[in-house]
C-alpha cells in the first residue's frame, strides 16, 4: 500500500530521475484521492520557481 | 556589438561599482549570506565572497552594467563555493552526514503511523505563487525558512535548486549515495514546504 509520506518521496525524487511506469501508475492512483499530495505535487515545481526566483533576485536586487 | 568606446565606458562604470561602498557593501552583504547557508561556516563563507570579489575586479573590462555584473559575480561565487565544498567534504566524517533520529521524530509531526498526513499537516492549496514572487516581503520569509533548514538539508537542496546543480555532482561534493541525496532533499522539500505555508499562505486566515 502506497502512504502519503512514500507518495511525497517519489513526488521529491521526481525532480532528480525520471520515474518508472509503476511508479508514475501508483502516483495517479494515490494522488487523484489524495488532496494532500496533489497538493505537494504542484508545490515541487513551485519551489524549484521559487528558488530560482530567488537566485536571479539576489543577483538583480537593486534594479 | 558593443564598440571600443563602449567598451571603455562599460569598464570604467564597472570598476565604479566595484569601488562604491554602499553597491559594493550590498552585494558583499547577500554573498555572504548566501555563501554562509551554503558552507555553514562564516569564515569560509567571508573568504569565497573575497576571492570571487577580487576576481571580479580583476577582469572587470569584461563587464559593463549593474546588472550583468552582479550576476556575473555570483556566478564566480557559486564556482568558489562549489571548489570550497568540494575541498571541505573530502575532510568532513562520512557519519555526520545523517542524522537520522531526529529525522524520524521530524516525520512523525508529518505523517501518521501508517505514513499518511496528520490532518493539520496536509498541504493546502497555494492558489497563484507568481502573484507572492513580486512581494519584497515574500522574500525575507522565504530567505528565512532556508535558513532554518538542518545544515545538510540546506546545502543539498541549495545545491540542486539555488546552484541548480545535477544529482551526480552533489554525490560526489557531499560524498553522498544518490540514496541518501533523496532523502536529505525529501526532507529539505518537506520542510521548507511546510515552513513557507505556515508562514506565507497561512498567514492571511489566521490575521483575518
Amino acid at each position: 500500500m502506497i502512504n502519503c509520506r512514500n507518495v511525497t518521496r517519489l513526488l521529491s525524487e521526481a525532480q532528480e530521475r525520471s520515474l518508472s511506469i509503476t511508479e508514475r501508475v501508483l502516483l495517479k492512483l494515490h494522488v487523484v484521492m489524495c488532496s494532500g499530495c496533489q497538493n505537494f505535487k504542484d508545490q515541487m515545481g513551485t519551489l524549484r520557481l521559487m528558488t530560482r526566483t530567488y537566485a536571479k533576485r539576489n543577483n538583480d536586487h537593486d534594479e | 556589438m558593443t564598440t571600443n568606446r563602449n567598451q571603455k565606458e562599460d569598464t570604467k562604470q564597472t570598476e565604479d561599482l566595484l569601488v562604491d561602498a554602499p553597491f559594493l557593501e550590498d552585494i558583499r552583504r547577500q554573498m555572504v549570506k548566501f555563501a554562509t547557508l551554503q558552507l555553514g561556516d562564516n569564515n569560509l563563507a567571508e573568504d569565497a565572497v573575497q576571492e570571487a570579489l577580487i576576481g571580479a575586479l580583476k577582469n572587470a573590462s569584461s563587464f559593463g552594467g549593474r546588472a550583468a555584473l552582479k550576476t556575473w559575480i555570483f556566478a564566480i561565487l557559486k564556482n568558489k563555493i562549489a571548489d570550497t565544498l568540494r575541498y571541505k567534504q573530502r575532510a568532513v566524517n562520512v557519519s555526520s552526514l545523517l542524522r537520522e533520529e531526529d529525522e524520524d521524530e521530524a516525520f512523525s509531526e508529518l505523517f501518521d503511523r501508517k505514513g499518511f498526513w496528520h490532518k493539520d499537516e496536509r498541504p493546502a492549496a497555494w492558489g497563484n505563487p507568481e502573484a507572492s514572487l513580486r512581494e519584497n516581503h515574500f522574500w525575507s520569509m522565504f530567505e528565512a525558512c532556508l535558513e532554518r533548514l538542518p545544515p545538510k538539508q540546506g546545502r543539498a537542496f541549495m545545491m540542486r535548486e539555488f546552484l541548480e546543480l545535477d544529482a551526480d555532482e552533489i554525490c560526489a561534493t557531499m560524498n553522498l549515495t544518490t540514496s541518501n541525496l533523496h532523502v536529505l532533499l525529501h526532507r529539505s522539500r518537506l520542510r521548507l514546504r511546510e515552513c513557507i505555508e505556515n508562514k506565507w499562505y497561512l498567514q492571511g486566515e489566521r490575521n483575518d
